[in-house]
Parts: C-alpha cells; structure tokens; sequence
C-alpha cells in the first residue's frame, strides 16, 4: 500500500532580497523592508513528503534515521544559522522562500530511499510555500 | 466538492519489532523504537471526507456524527492502549505511523454516511506524521 510520510525540519538563517538587475531605489521600492541593507532572519520550517510503499518488513515507507541524517547533512548543516545569501546558490538569483523551495526540493530529490512528492517551507506563521516538482498535487494533500 | 476535515486525539504506546529478524537487527533497524517495554505518543488523528452540500442541513456530513464515529472505530480502541499487545491489527503490523494510517482508513472506509473517505493522515508528533489515500 502507497503512503505518505511527512516530516517537519527547522532552521535559522537570514536573508536580504536584493538584486544587482534594479538600481537601489527599485530594490527598495520592490523588496521594502526586506531589503534592508543589513539583512534579517526567519526561523524557516521546512516539511518534506515522501511516497512510497510501505514495507512489510519495517512498516514504513522509508526509514526515519535514514531521512534524518540525509536532512541533517544535506539540508540543516548547510543552511542553519547562516546568511542564505553567502551560499552559492543565491549568488545569482534572490534569495526568496520561492527559490529556497525550489532549491530544497532538488536537494531532496536525491534522498534515495523514497519519492519526493512536495516540499512545503514555512518561512513565517503567516507565508508559506510549496514545490511539488511538475506534479499537480492530490487535492487537500496538505 | 467539498472536503471535510475531524480531528480526534489518542494516547498509546508501542514498539517496533519484526518477529523475522534477530535481536540485533530489530536494534539496527529501529533503534530506540525496538525498547521491548515500548513508549509512548500523544497521536492526533485527522480524518478527511468528501461529499457534496445537503442543501437542505448545510452539511457534507454530521460533525457529531462524524465525531461519534472517530470515537467508536478508533479512539475507544486505539486509546490509553498498547498497540501491539492490545489492538488486533498490529498483532500481525508493525505499529509505524504509516501502519497506523492505513488501519484506520480500514476501520473508517464505507462507515461515514454521505461521503467519501478523502484521506487519513496520523500525526506520531508535530514535526512527524503520515497520510494514506485509499491507494494500493
């Protein structure tokens, strides 16, 4: 049988939504406040679903510790606590909650041991967004 | 179409153990799931079903009756009980968030009156949880 296992990841980093393609009053005027000069920071939750069969053997459809220590290399080591900014990914192209999104599901696409079918950021309480690759999500997926 | 969502919430305990394997393996496997004295979660259920508006009540489906029936097929069973050792269907499954799911949708399929089962998803923890769709 076909399940779904989501799970929930945090990080803190910063962040300033800059471009060099505007001038400085055009970056002020589209970004506001989030192109602070100096920059600011979100406590990011990142929630990750994964498809798969669920094996007789385990149970599961992936093995958590196994999902872990992929999350912990590959998505907190790299991205807690730092300026996104700095990372070479957003050397050319801002460093919204849309790239990031975009960016995290690629990274997680390479976790082998299951199907990446969305990823979902929360970057506040209030904004949140998601990336489910080309595939139309199943209604109320969320 | 619309979707309606209930939730419910359970206390159980459990633990993860293939009767297959060695000791040593079930460890490797499971880690500190496979404790043989098992532990504990705070479960919430969402249950969410699909139907069309009774023009007439304004419902999908009764809340309380929806209610009752999360309370009799699953909480009233799952509840302040040892999964493995005390719910019939995990004699023979492992109690995994997945398992879960998918014993529930068992449990709720073609019991809610005017709708359609949509999804079950199983939260073990805030930050760890699982959906099943009806999907072989």
């Amino acid at each position: 049988m076909r399940a779904y296992l989501n799970r929930r990841y945090h990080f803190s980093a910063s962040h300033r939504l800059h471009t060099e393609a505007y001038d400085a009053a055009k970056n002020r005027a589209v970004f506001g406040k989030c192109n602070n000069p100096h920059g600011h920071g979100h406590n990011y939750t990142v929630q990750v679903t994964f498809s798969g069969q669920v094996d007789p053997a385990t149970g599961m459809v992936c093995n958590l510790a196994d999902l872990d220590a992929f999350a912990r290399t590959n998505l907190l080591d790299r991205f807690d606590h730092i300026n996104l900014n700095t990372l070479d990914i957003f050397s050319n192209r801002v460093s919204t909650t849309e790239n990031l999104t975009k960016e995290i599901y690629r990274i997680f696409q390479d976790f082998p041991s299951a199907h990446l079918e969305r990823v979902h950021i929360e970057e506040t309480s209030n904004n949140s967004f998601d990336f489910a690759g080309d595939m139309q999500p199943v209604p109320g997926i969320h | 179409m619309i979707f309606l969502t209930r939730k419910a919430d359970f206390s159980s305990s459990h633990y993860y153990w293939n009767d297959a394997w060695s000791p040593e393996e079930n460890q490797r496997v499971f880690g500190k799931c496979a404790n043989r004295n098992g532990h504990g979660h705070n479960y919430t259920l969402e249950v969410t079903v699909a139907g069309e508006i009774n023009s007439t009540s304004g419902f999908v489906v009764d809340l309380k009756e929806l209610k009752d029936i999360l309370e009799r097929e699953v909480v009233s069973v799952y509840d302040h009980r040892h999964l493995n050792l005390e719910v019939p269907e995990f004699k023979t499954a492992i109690p995994t968030t997945e398992n879960i799911a998918i014993a529930i949708w068992r449990r709720l399929d073609n019991k809610i009156p005017n709708a359609k089962l949509h999804r079950v998803r199983v939260y073990e923890m805030p930050d760890l949880f699982a959906d099943y769709y009806g999907e072989p």
